[in-house]
């Protein structure tokens, strides 16, 4: 690869072949995922979708060459845990405020269709 | 020169001098906003009538006796930042007509000391991007080249900056969205530290990842930028309790003594040989200036985008959920029940980029897959940072390339998405490790300009600053505008 403009860099542009089966996500697997994220899609971009997301699942494969056991997480770089505050009434927004955007509202509530079957 | 081409400090020095006042400032904004943005296409929306009152505004508290950097300085804001009363959507049809009820807090920072706020830039959906192209409304064009992309996610601020639409923006950074987009712009870039500044009012993305980070023109204008709306805030519990120093007495022509280290994993075969070259190019002027160069080894750097395209979106898969036509934009209330409306509200308000992204990250979550892949990635996290920890022990600042290459045209890579999400194999690896950048511009090829980033360690803005002014000072690159 010529590293012209707009191409990838070789090196990194190498997906990871070492495997023998790349992931595959199934039509099945895909129409759970959405129905988990709720989430509609079409016939095509379930398809589509199956595709592309195979591609990026196998190649994040390549984090399997790492021996991560002996690794703790990171879940945020900054450190920080338990902040606190003063258990303190403040004033907030006004259920105007709140309301002003509501696609439907009632009274001082947002409305929406039945939860409950 | 046209007033609208002035930077933030030269601009705050004219309006010190009385030579010019901020409402003739913000119409010459204006103006020039009229005159291009027709092509550029930065912003998504302007508010010239509240600018000019925020402007008169400015002006009266000048003539009281007041003064700041900001005060009267006319901005841009990207459209991921709520805005009390101005129209917020993210670059997403699933917010379209949203009027956010409180600014967030880097925009009330910017409005307290007398900003003028010219209107919200565009961004990749939901910052979901790094071309712009995935906005729901429209591309934004680069102004050295329209068929090209500015880059993104704030590709909007970047290219206004770049075209003299606004002296200054705020863009967002969770994978390298305002460096990358600064770098392709010929533009100055900088994501703070993560909790540095605020993120009450973004509109979150991946909470562990996300910072607002300053646009302009030059070095100068970003650390003006950065000192005004950086600082803790009881209002973001991942803010940091950390105080904030005087960047702009830390910018100094020199870097005598200093120790900057060049990862050589950032310099691989097959990058576009103009960035490699300009790059080489800005060391050598450091090492004129008085640097020492160290050699360093960031080992995982290979890891860090597989790591980050788990993590991204696996947070993002949350914060989307809240996106469901119950209590703001798009709605489907005509849908027979909750789920359906759900299903409707999602299938039609976002994107496939931001679809392709919740689904990916719903999955790396999903049981029976979480260890596999979100906790993975998170253990890999640990080792990039570890990484940057220890390379930072042995030099004051890492100095790298923004990019592999430059601006690639308008639909080049929007077929293939991996390829897409490539691009931001120098700017993502920051992110994941929660340490600060910036990009700055350190030459052309073929047009196109090429940019240079300085990384260092927790809530040392002030030292990639300073390497960063010394750079610039001794060179041009800075003062070149393009031909829109």
């Amino acid at each position: 690869m010529a590293g012209a403009c707009g191409e990838l860099p070789s090196e990194i542009a190498t997906l990871d072949t070492e495997r023998a089966e790349p992931v595959r996500l199934s039509r099945d697997q895909v129409l759970h995922i959405a129905e988990l994220a709720k989430l509609g899609i079409t016939e095509a971009e379930t398809e589509l979708f199956a595709e592309q997301l195979s591609e990026i699942l196998d190649y994040a494969e390549m984090l399997n060459r790492l021996d991560t056991d002996a690794i703790p997480p990171t879940a945020q770089a900054i450190g920080r845990t338990n902040v606190m505050r003063a258990d303190r009434v403040e004033p907030s927004l006004s259920p105007d405020e709140v309301l002003a955007n509501a696609p439907r509202r009632k009274d001082d509530m947002f409305e929406v269709q039945p939860i409950l079957d | 020169m046209e007033l609208n081409a002035l930077t933030i400090h030269d601009a705050h020095d004219a309006l010190r001098r009385g030579e010019v006042s901020s409402v003739e400032l913000t119409r010459a904004v204006l103006n020039r906003i009229e005159a291009v943005d027709g092509r550029v296409r930065a912003y998504l929306r302007t508010t010239p009538e509240q600018a000019l009152a925020d402007a008169a505004a400015a002006d009266r508290r000048r003539a009281a006796g007041e003064d700041h950097p900001l005060l009267g300085i006319p901005l841009a804001i990207k459209d991921v930042l709520s805005t009390a009363g101005v129209e917020t959507t993210c670059g997403s049809r699933i917010l379209e007509g949203f009027v956010p009820p409180y600014d967030a807090t880097v925009v009330a920072r910017l409005r307290r000391v007398g900003a003028v706020l010219l209107g919200k830039t565009n961004t990749d959906e939901f910052a979901m991007g790094s071309s712009t192209e995935n906005s729901g409304y429209f591309t934004t064009h680069n102004p050295w080249d329209l068929e090209r992309v500015p880059g993104g996610s704030s590709g909007g601020s970047a290219a206004a900056v770049a075209a003299d639409e606004c002296l200054g923006a705020l863009g967002s950074d969770t994978g390298g969205s305002v460096r990358q987009p600064a770098a392709l712009c010929g533009v100055a870039g900088l994501k703070p530290t993560y909790g540095r500044v605020s993120r009450y009012g973004l509109v979150a993305f991946a909470s562990s990842l996300d910072q607002v980070g300053p646009l302009g023109k030059d070095v100068t204008d970003c650390a003006l930028l950065l000192g005004a709306i950086a600082g803790h805030d009881p209002r973001d519990a991942t803010s940091a309790d950390v105080p904030v120093p005087d960047y702009l007495a830390a910018l100094r022509p020199d870097v005598a003594g200093m120790r900057l280290g060049v990862a050589r994993e950032y310099l691989s075969n097959g990058m576009q040989p103009e960035v490699t070259e300009a790059v080489r190019a800005a060391l050598d002027v450091l090492v004129g200036l008085g640097a020492e160069i160290v050699e360093v080894s960031l080992p995982h750097t290979e890891y860090a985008l597989p790591t980050y395209y788990l993590i991204a979106p696996a947070e993002a898969s949350a914060n989307l959920a809240r996106f469901d036509g119950v209590r703001y934009g798009l709605s489907h209330p005509e849908a027979p029940d909750i789920w359906e409306a759900y299903r409707r509200t999602r299938q039609e308000g976002f994107g496939a980029e931001v679809k392709r992204r919740i689904m990916l990250g719903t999955y790396a979550l999903s049981a029976g897959y979480y260890d596999a892949y979100y906790l993975k990635a998170q253990k890999v996290r640990t080792l990039i940072k570890r990484d940057f920890d220890d390379a930072l022990k042995r030099c004051n600042a890492l100095v790298v390339p923004t990019t592999p290459a430059t601006a690639f045209r308008i639909g080049e890579k929007t077929d293939d998405p991996l390829r897409m999400y490539l691009f931001d194999v120098f700017t993502l690896p920051l992110n994941l490790a929660g340490l600060c950048g910036i990009s700055v511009p350190c030459g052309f090829a073929e047009g196109l300009p090429i940019g240079l980033q300085v990384l260092g360690g927790a809530y040392d803005e002030a030292t990639i600053l300073r390497v960063a002014y010394a750079y610039e000072q001794a060179t041009d690159w800075h003062r070149r505008t393009p031909p829109v």
